[in-house]
């Protein structure tokens, strides 16, 4: 099929940017839509033009790495799914597509299409972990965790921190993805004991780090590749405001 | 002359690591913070290392080129991790690890090392669950198992399909917390293009950062090299489409022997490949062919034919004929070849012939849709997101890819590489796996040898070497980064026609063709010498478009699939020299008459390790002799 | 406590409570018009009558949830728009609402409103004159009592702020369509077992305060185009006229 593309080029963050339209025949719809960059991109150098960067790496949607906002959708219109399990067959012949970063202070452009994401691991860092160290963990079942809530732990730990909730967010926030990351957490027995520090500080960081806040549009959670409910949201507010009241007493 | 002095400690196989720990030295506590430590790579080894060494209180610096270490490519294992914890009561045990993963890789991997493994598996659950890994559970709220391929017993703990990313993100949680604290430097977008070796030692490494192209040195005590394993050398793999060979190949140059580089391992359940756009091949659970019944058309002229219309009796279930007791589940090297076979026969079906049908109809009139559905739902869902077609209705198409290499540096006892001061672990080295892996046994070693191994071992060496990282301006380091500026402006100046990509492909299609499921002398030579023109012609004519100083990922590409044209060759001499067929490695001149891989313990028991001459000559290959005191040399049989 | 970016959330959804339960008592105040002249009096002038204490400290709350629901809200916003200086080429959504997205301009012309509002029936310093209407109807005592029901009446008797009371309500309504459920959400008490229901009783809500509020003005105008005859005045009066 053939494809007219309107990608944005940056050359850094400093750099005002623009779009740049490009044609491109033969698009197999069988390829995916990075494997459609990747056929722009040879066709750029064909033509002497330096190729679109792009952040990407396992194609298969679990490293979190490809990050295209496509016709104003993070990863797409498609529900459920990354950029690089998308797939050509869901356009058509002659249709325009628009090509943008990902959108957001916090994530500044680096280039093109690449955004530094590195705000998100200020957040972990900040608190996204149980203090344990190595070789002084006790037995893996001396503490049985009832399977619900190992399960619900699991579905807030199956974010690949992309940041499509970012970019979908009016607000740029970064709810969802702390909120995910806390969760998992704090929904662990094993979580428990740094649990409302752990709240506080990964609100701050993520505070720090620019992001927008939260107006519960729900629009994170329906663009989240891996159906991240909004659930952790509450979760996360619920857990912050018990934390930040026993501060006050303790 | 290369020291393949592998330290196996003395004693019996059990007390060995706790005579090692023993023996070793280690670093005060308070002299511990004057140490430096490179780790190059963030996946589970390295993240688990750099974690772990951080918190013991070295100076850590991790480097990964991804823009984060949470994306490293063991994010992507979906099975599930063994260990020897016998919760199912069911007759596992250390020793029983032990021997299936001694077995499974078909007798060509290193004793000690892999009952060390065995040994460790169990803490690394331990540590997990304590990390926060939400490994599924009964419902009594203790840890589930399921069984696997290679074992009789039930050993694998999982996190639904995506047990590599829970374990990745505890070990980048445990990475993060050491970040926070101060112990550990974590460099993203920077990429190692060499190491530094001085006096013998390794000292530091040069990386050229990948936003803004400043080439830059660093300088330790010690260079851990936690890079993965080098299956993109096909092009078409598993692997994440960053996954390269240079950190351990430019080791190797610099005189770290190569170990097996020709044991690679093949996943007989991908999506075909589907035209020649295509960029990467996405696995398929195994768990599949519990309920998929493998085949192709008895007739070649049958192959263009819609599945649904070739008539029971026109169909070949291949698997099922020649392995009756394993039937569909015979193991991952066994079923890859006979499905090449079938599609050499022009049996195969879907695009370019290239694919088998797994079939799921029987499976879904005997248990219903549902059922299917609720198994392997999303499995479906991914196929018909990739293909298509949908699986409930005609059977899935697929062909085995290239998924994981057991080769890789060659490491001691201690996973120290010939060069002093260098370690390898995880993919990167070679050590525990053979010449095949069991499945779920790759995270337990990343997790092994960045958890529990390396802390110990690298003590020894750091407290007999003493603290003294050089100067990152000295002159011995200014050397080795002139000489990578000079590769990078060599490339950024090459305004050929060609671009690395259409190379890295032909690469990858020459190494399919004749180093991949089956491999023969002829088709080997022939390889080498198109990997020799194709590396005159790269040097001739690639096309770099840009500069070297921003973010250029065609100068990223071109500079990996140069060291991936030199690694190539290695990998079909080292191929062409095995003489024999085993696991991964089949060579069509080394069968038995049914056509089963004929193992020669009596000159191959050993493992190749390459050692390094000037470009252009060919480098030496060396033997680590493969002693088995405690397991006893057998064939392996599916049938 | 209400410095980070939740706290103020925390702010804004208390703030909304308080403000939630209050348009509805406001509400059903209002409707006792529907059941004559003495009863509107009589409840408007037994709230008039409560301890200046009470009087006042409810007023000062009530102010001061609007304050603070305003001023964090215009901080918020402030934040949201240095968050994401850049918008997409295409802004689109896959779920988000009109009333969700549009919270901010239903906000601001709410606050409009209400200070219209109170200056139109409260402190009455747009018609001073209302100030003058007292009656009998409904007092307690033989004391002339402020005439509510009247003044009510006469102020809805200029379309445009009729029109105007009508618009807003249902922009409130879309306020509130949003902004019930959201309070819960930030509160944490929300989850997606019960969100359904939730969104539904919000927006039902959110309508019954719309048509409490919007049938007095509708039933006056009506009333004045003569299509009904309901309130005790007469149809095309003057409404100064009607002291």
């Amino acid at each position: 099929m053939k494809l007219f593309l309107k990608v944005w080029r940056q050359n850094d963050r400093n750099d005002e940017g623009r779009f740049e339209t490009h044609t491109l025949d033969e698009v197999s719809e069988d390829s995916s839509f990075l494997e459609m960059m990747d056929q722009l991109n040879e066709q750029l150098l064909e033509e002497g033009t330096e190729p679109v960067v792009f952040d990407h790496d396992c194609r298969e949607g679990i490293c979190g790495m490809c990050s295209l906002t496509i016709n104003g959708h993070p990863h797409g219109t498609e529900n459920s799914t990354t950029t690089c399990q998308l797939h050509m067959r869901k356009f058509d012949d002659g249709d325009t597509i628009t090509i943008e970063p990902f959108r957001a202070r916090a994530f500044p452009v680096v280039k093109d299409l690449v955004v530094d994401r590195s705000a998100f691991d200020s957040i972990t860092q900040a608190g996204g972990f149980i203090t344990v160290r190595t070789g002084s963990a006790p037995d893996g079942n001396a503490l049985p965790v009832p399977k619900n809530d190992s399960d619900r732990a699991m579905d807030a730990a199956a974010c690949i921190g992309c940041g499509a909730c970012v970019a979908s967010c009016k607000n740029a926030s970064a709810m969802l993805f702390t909120s995910a990351k806390a969760g998992h957490l704090n929904m662990l027995p094993q979580g428990q004991a740094e649990k409302d520090k752990r709240v506080l500080a990964m609100v701050s960081a993520m505070d720090e780090a620019g992001f927008g806040n939260c107006r519960n549009f729900g629009e994170c959670s329906a663009a989240c590749p891996k159906d991240i409910s909004l659930d952790y949201i509450a979760k996360l507010n619920r857990d912050h405001i018990k934390a930040k009241i026993k501060s006050v007493f303790a | 002359m290369m020291n393949l002095d592998s330290k196996i400690p003395e004693g019996p196989i059990e007390d060995k690591w706790d005579n090692h720990r023993f023996s070793s030295k280690l670093v005060n506590p308070a002299n511990k913070r004057k140490y430096k430590i490179i780790v190059v790579g963030s996946g589970l080894a390295g993240g688990s290392a750099a974690a772990t060494l951080g918190e013991l209180g070295y100076n850590v610096d991790c480097f990964c080129y991804q823009d984060s270490p949470r994306r490293a490519h063991s994010i992507a294992a979906q099975g599930g991790i063994n260990a020897a914890k016998n919760y199912q009561n069911d007759g596992d045990s250390i020793h029983r690890l032990f021997y299936d993963t001694v077995k499974g890789g078909d007798f060509r991997s290193r004793e000690a090392n892999v009952y060390r493994l065995a040994q460790v598996s169990t803490n690394i659950i331990d540590q997990c669950v304590a990390q926060g890994v939400p490994f599924a559970r009964e419902y009594g709220g203790l840890l589930a198992n399921r069984s696997f391929g290679g074992a009789q017993v039930s050993r694998t703990f999982y996190a639904r399909g995506q047990t590599g990313q829970q374990l990745l993100l505890g070990a980048y949680s445990a990475l993060s917390r050491q970040i926070s604290a101060g112990q550990v430097k974590m460099h993203t977008r920077e990429e190692m293009l060499d190491i530094v070796v001085v006096d013998g030692h390794a000292k530091g490494i040069i990386t050229r950062n990948l936003a803004t192209g400043e080439t830059n040195a660093w300088t330790a005590d010690a260079v851990l090299l936690c890079t993965g394993g080098y299956g993109n050398v096909y092009y078409l793999s598993t692997n994440a489409i960053g996954c390269n060979v240079t950190a351990t190949f430019r080791a190797y140059r610099r005189g770290a022997g190569f170990a097996n580089p020709c044991f690679t391992q093949i996943h007989p359940t991908c999506i075909p490949v589907a035209g020649d756009h295509q960029s990467k091949l996405t696995l398929m659970s195994e768990s599949l062919r519990n309920d998929g019944r493998v085949w192709v058309p008895k007739k070649a002229e049958d192959a263009s034919k819609h599945p649904n219309d070739i008539p029971e009796t026109d169909r070949d279930y291949y698997l099922e004929r020649k392995y009756p007791s394993f039937g569909n589940l015979a193991p991952r090297d066994i079923s890859s070849r006979s499905a090449k076979e079938a599609c050499d026969e022009g049996r195969g079906v879907g695009t370019g012939g290239r694919g088998v049908y797994l079939d799921f109809s029987d499976s879904i009139s005997r248990l219903g849709e549902s059922a299917i559905r609720e198994r392997y739902g999303n499995l479906f869902q991914m196929y018909e997101r990739i293909t298509g077609e949908n699986a409930y209705q005609r059977p899935m198409r697929i062909y085995p890819a290239i998924h994981y290499t057991m080769g890789g540096l060659w490491v001691d006892y201690n996973l120290m590489t010939t060069i002093p001061g260098c370690f390898a672990l995880g993919e990167a080295n070679f050590s525990d796996h053979g010449a095949n892996r069991l499945g779920a046994s790759a995270l337990m070693q990343g997790l092994s040898d960045g958890y529990f191994v390396i802390p110990y071992t690298i003590g020894d060496y750091l407290a007999k070497s003493g603290a003294g990282a050089i100067s990152p301006d000295s002159a011995e380091v200014k050397v080795v980064m002139e000489s990578v500026r000079e590769r990078v402006d060599q490339l950024t100046s090459a305004k050929g026609k060609r671009s690395s990509r259409s190379y890295h492909k032909e690469l990858g299609q020459i190494m399919w063709e004749y180093a991949g499921m089956a491999r023969n002398e002829k088709g080997l030579n022939k390889a080498i010498g198109q990997i020799q023109d194709l590396r005159d012609d790269f040097n001739k004519n690639l096309l770099v478009p840009g500069s070297g100083d921003n973010l250029n990922a065609e100068l990223e590409r071109a500079g990996r699939v140069r060291d991936f044209l030199d690694f190539g060759e290695l990998l079909c001499r080292d191929a062409l020299e095995r003489n024999e067929s085993c696991g991964g490695h089949f060579r069509e001149e080394y069968q038995t008459e049914d056509g089963e891989a004929l193992r020669d313990d009596e000159n191959f028991a050993h493992a190749a390790v390459w050692e390094y001459d000037n470009d252009g000559k060919t480098p030496c290959r060396h033997q680590e002799k493969l002693t088995y005191d405690n397991v006893k040399l057998a064939v392996r049989s599916y049938k | 406590m209400f410095t980070s970016s939740l706290g103020k959330k925390y702010l804004m959804a208390l703030s909304g409570l308080v403000l939630i339960g209050f348009v509805f008592v406001h509400m059903a105040g209002n409707l006792q018009i529907l059941m004559g002249q003495e009863k509107i009096n009589a409840y408007a002038h037994a709230l008039q009558s409560l301890p200046m204490p009470i009087l006042w400290g409810s007023r000062l709350f009530l102010l001061a949830a609007v304050i603070v629901h305003a001023v964090t809200a215009y901080q918020l916003v402030k934040e949201n728009r240095r968050a994401r200086p850049h918008s997409n080429y295409i802004e689109t959504t896959k779920k988000a609402g009109l009333a969700s997205l549009r919270m901010g301009l239903t906000g601001s012309i709410l606050l409009a409103f209400i200070i219209f509002h109170l200056l139109h029936f409260t402190i009455r310093l747009i018609y001073p004159e209302y100030d003058k209407m007292m009656t009998m109807v409904g007092s307690p005592d033989s004391d002339k009592i402020h005439d509510v029901y009247t003044m009510v009446i006469a102020g809805f008797q200029h379309t445009w702020v009729s029109v105007f009371y009508v618009v807003a309500m249902f922009l409130l309504c879309g306020h509130l369509a949003h902004g019930v459920s959201s309070a819960f959400q930030s509160l944490g008490i929300r989850s997606e077992n019960w969100r359904a229901k939730l969104e539904l009783a919000a927006k039902a809500y959110a309508w019954v305060i719309f048509a409490g509020f919007s049938i007095v003005p509708l039933l006056v105008l009506a009333q004045n185009w003569g299509m009904i005859k309901f309130f005790n005045f007469s149809s095309g009066m003057e409404p100064l006229a009607l002291n």
